[in-house]
């Protein structure tokens, strides 16, 4: 029993920085933009985050210090990719390779430095139950605040006016356009959002998952984490249940490796990258029907005058 | 009074020249901020950058030395963007063709292999490197499957395989457990140029490739295939070509030269297979394909440019103490800005107020 609480445990945890990433590009890919840059985004977001509660000793801190971050890469992208309608695929590559850099730099000062992690809910009673109870009410608060903003985000896109109007053009740009729509104002937000919870989902690594940063420490999360929006079919509710199997099997191939199955370390380890290969394989594969990504994802656009 | 963009009639000749320039121009003016930022002196540093490893034969040679996989996978890549296929997991195809070309180099170890090992070591990199690209591009063909999550993914994969090899099955038994094979016998090493030098042959072999690709692009139907699919793929639908066949030739094509010059850097420089032989080759190479405009001559001028800032960022680190995360950021910059001079050959900046805007919305 114990074992299998640990393991949902593990699964949540490692689930949560995808499933905060993911959320936010779902966002920025419902407006029509396709930022690649989420990987340099999180990057950036663990090693601010990390300074921010190194500093100040505070995790909430360090949470937003790696939001601000987030934002400021996202912002670049925004310039680049809506301001001056720069190709968005090669952008967000640029975004990742500058964020790379930017975070070696910048988490420098403080590679080899612990913080206290972030604490973990506990209500006397139910936090105690057996099972579920740690499960439920015994996460910490990045756990919490990743469901709450995917249920929030699930209202916004469809059941607002500015969601409706957000999903429009991602759709169709031009129409939104004629319509009297600020389309590149609107993608602007959205980009920055997708920022903001990529440089959260960075931070959370730091500040909750490992106390204290290593280069590189993303390892890919946040190209997983644009796969997730491919195979959600840029649903928010598939996204969750897509976060969760990723982190399930993150957290498998870390147990089979405990448990000295005959499989070297390595193979292993790969598995979440073949995974992600596979799914986008077998989803685009079901889908030969027709896309359901945003008509107009990816795409330039400039506005007439 | 409103700062806007606005399509040009036809592009700029006149800054698609001087773009790269510009680019280059902009980002030593932000690197001089930045050193200023980290305490450094601005100029010193630069010196350091990009003038102090011009100045000595050693650092010239290693200039090109870094230069050839740069070159040669750059190469590959434009052909993939032309045709507007993006393959972004040149790393993993570079260390594919590694594995696969020092496994004939582990097998002859101490035997009395000939001559014929050091070409089937290139052969086969070259072999396995398209097949590993491959994958990509038939799961986008077939499937749909996004080729730039896919590519990506599967250097990870790759980057995996090799660190298994290196600690388990092809380790050095007398290699003090270090995670490295042992050094390949001369057959199965690529012959230097100058005797004690550090030029080799791949230097000449990427040469030939630019020239090829020159050849290719710009004297051939295929050539010319190539670059509609990417620049007007309507016309090139009208025209009959076949975009699906396309992305499989230009993914192999781009796979076999990563994995050639993961070879040449294998059996080349380094002389033994482990982790770490790439710092980032195929990621740089791909800021060298966008630098070099896609074109050959141009990938050749900007993989020169971009070795240049490894050694210099090397040289800037041991005389300086400038962490080399700074070349990094360095390369992610230039890219930005290439990126962003570029959008200035198709569009250009108007000033307008926003009150006759809405005047002369008619027209």
């Amino acid at each position: 029993m114990e074992l299998i609480e640990a393991i949902i445990l593990a699964v949540l945890a490692a689930s949560t920085p995808l499933l905060l990433a993911a959320t936010g590009e779902l966002v920025t890919e419902r407006s029509g933009v396709l930022n690649l840059g989420v990987e340099g985004m999180m990057i950036v977001g663990a090693a601010c985050g990390f300074g921010g509660a190194w500093l100040t000793g505070s995790i909430f801190i360090g949470a937003l210090f790696g939001i601000v971050a987030g934002v400021l890469m996202s912002l670049v992208f925004a310039l680049m990719a809506l301001g001056l309608a720069v190709n968005q695929v090669a952008t967000g590559l640029a975004l990742t390779i500058l964020g790379i850099g930017l975070s070696g730099l910048i988490g420098a000062g403080f590679v080899g430095e612990r913080i206290t992690p972030a604490v973990h809910l506990y209500i006397p009673g139910l936090t105690d139950m057996p099972l579920i109870g740690r499960v439920l009410f015994g996460e910490d608060a990045f756990v919490y605040f990743s469901i709450a903003l995917i249920i929030g985000v699930w209202w916004f896109l469809y059941r607002t006016r500015a969601g409706l109007i957000l999903r429009a053009c991602g759709d169709n740009h031009v129409s939104a356009h004629a319509l009297g729509y600020p389309v590149l104002r609107i993608r602007t937000f959205a980009v920055m959002f997708g920022g903001a919870c990529a440089g959260l989902a960075g931070a959370y690594l730091p500040l909750a998952y490992t106390p204290f940063f290593i280069p590189g420490m993303t390892a890919g999360r946040g190209w997983i984490a644009l796969a997730l929006v491919v195979f959600s079919s840029w649903r928010p509710g598939r996204l969750v249940v897509g976060a969760y199997l990723f982190g399930a099997v993150t957290i498998l191939q870390l147990h089979a490796q405990g448990w000295g199955v005959g499989i070297p370390s390595q193979f292993m380890s790969a598995l979440p990258y073949l995974a992600t290969v596979i799914v986008l394989v077998l989803l685009s594969r079901a889908r030969t029907g027709g896309s359901t990504a945003p008509a107009a994802l990816g795409t330039v656009f400039v506005p007439d005058r | 009074m409103q700062l806007v963009l606005e399509k040009r009639a036809e592009r700029s000749n006149t800054i698609a020249l001087v773009s790269p320039l510009i680019a280059i121009g902009l980002t030593i003016v932000t690197m001089t901020i930045l050193f200023a930022i980290l305490g450094k002196n601005p100029f010193l540093a630069l010196h350091a950058y990009f003038i102090a490893p011009l100045t000595d034969a050693y650092s010239l040679q290693e200039i090109a030395v870094k230069a050839t996989p740069l070159v040669m996978i750059a190469i590959g890549l434009s052909l993939c963007y032309l045709a507007n296929a993006w393959n972004i997991g040149a790393e993993g195809q570079f260390l594919i063709g590694a594995v696969a070309g020092s496994w004939i180099a582990v097998k002859t170890q101490g035997t009395d292999a000939g001559a014929w090992v050091l070409p089937a070591m290139l052969v086969l990199a070259a072999a396995a490197g398209a097949l590993y690209a491959l994958i990509p591009a038939i799961c986008k063909v077939k499937f749909g499957a996004s080729e730039i999550l896919t590519s990506l993914m599967l250097v990870y994969v790759a980057d995996l395989f090799l660190d298994y090899l290196v600690r388990g099955p092809w380790r050095d038994p007398q290699g003090f457990n270090f995670p490295t094979t042992a050094e390949f016998d001369p057959v199965a090493t690529v012959p230097l140029l100058i005797d004690g030098g550090r030029l080799h042959l791949g230097s000449i072999i990427t040469l030939l490739v630019v020239a090829a690709a020159a050849i290719l692009l710009g004297r051939t139907i295929k050539g010319f295939e190539i670059r509609v699919v990417g620049a007007a793929p309507r016309a090139a639908r009208f025209g009959g070509f076949n975009a699906n066949q396309l992305i499989i030739l230009t993914f192999a094509v781009s796979g076999a030269l990563a994995g050639l010059a993961g070879i040449i850097e294998v059996a080349g420089p380094v002389g033994h297979l482990q982790p770490g032989i790439s710092p980032g080759y195929g990621f740089t190479a791909i800021i060298v394909a966008f630098l070099g405009r896609l074109n050959p001559l141009g990938i050749l001028i900007a993989g020169l440019f971009l070795a240049l800032t490894f050694i210099g960022g090397e040289q800037a680190q041991i005389a300086m103490k400038i962490p080399l995360d700074v070349t990094k950021v360095f390369q992610g910059i230039l890219l930005f800005y290439v990126l962003a001079c570029d959008s200035l050959i198709l569009y250009r900046f108007k000033l307008v107020s926003p009150n006759r805007q809405v005047a002369s919305g008619t027209h």
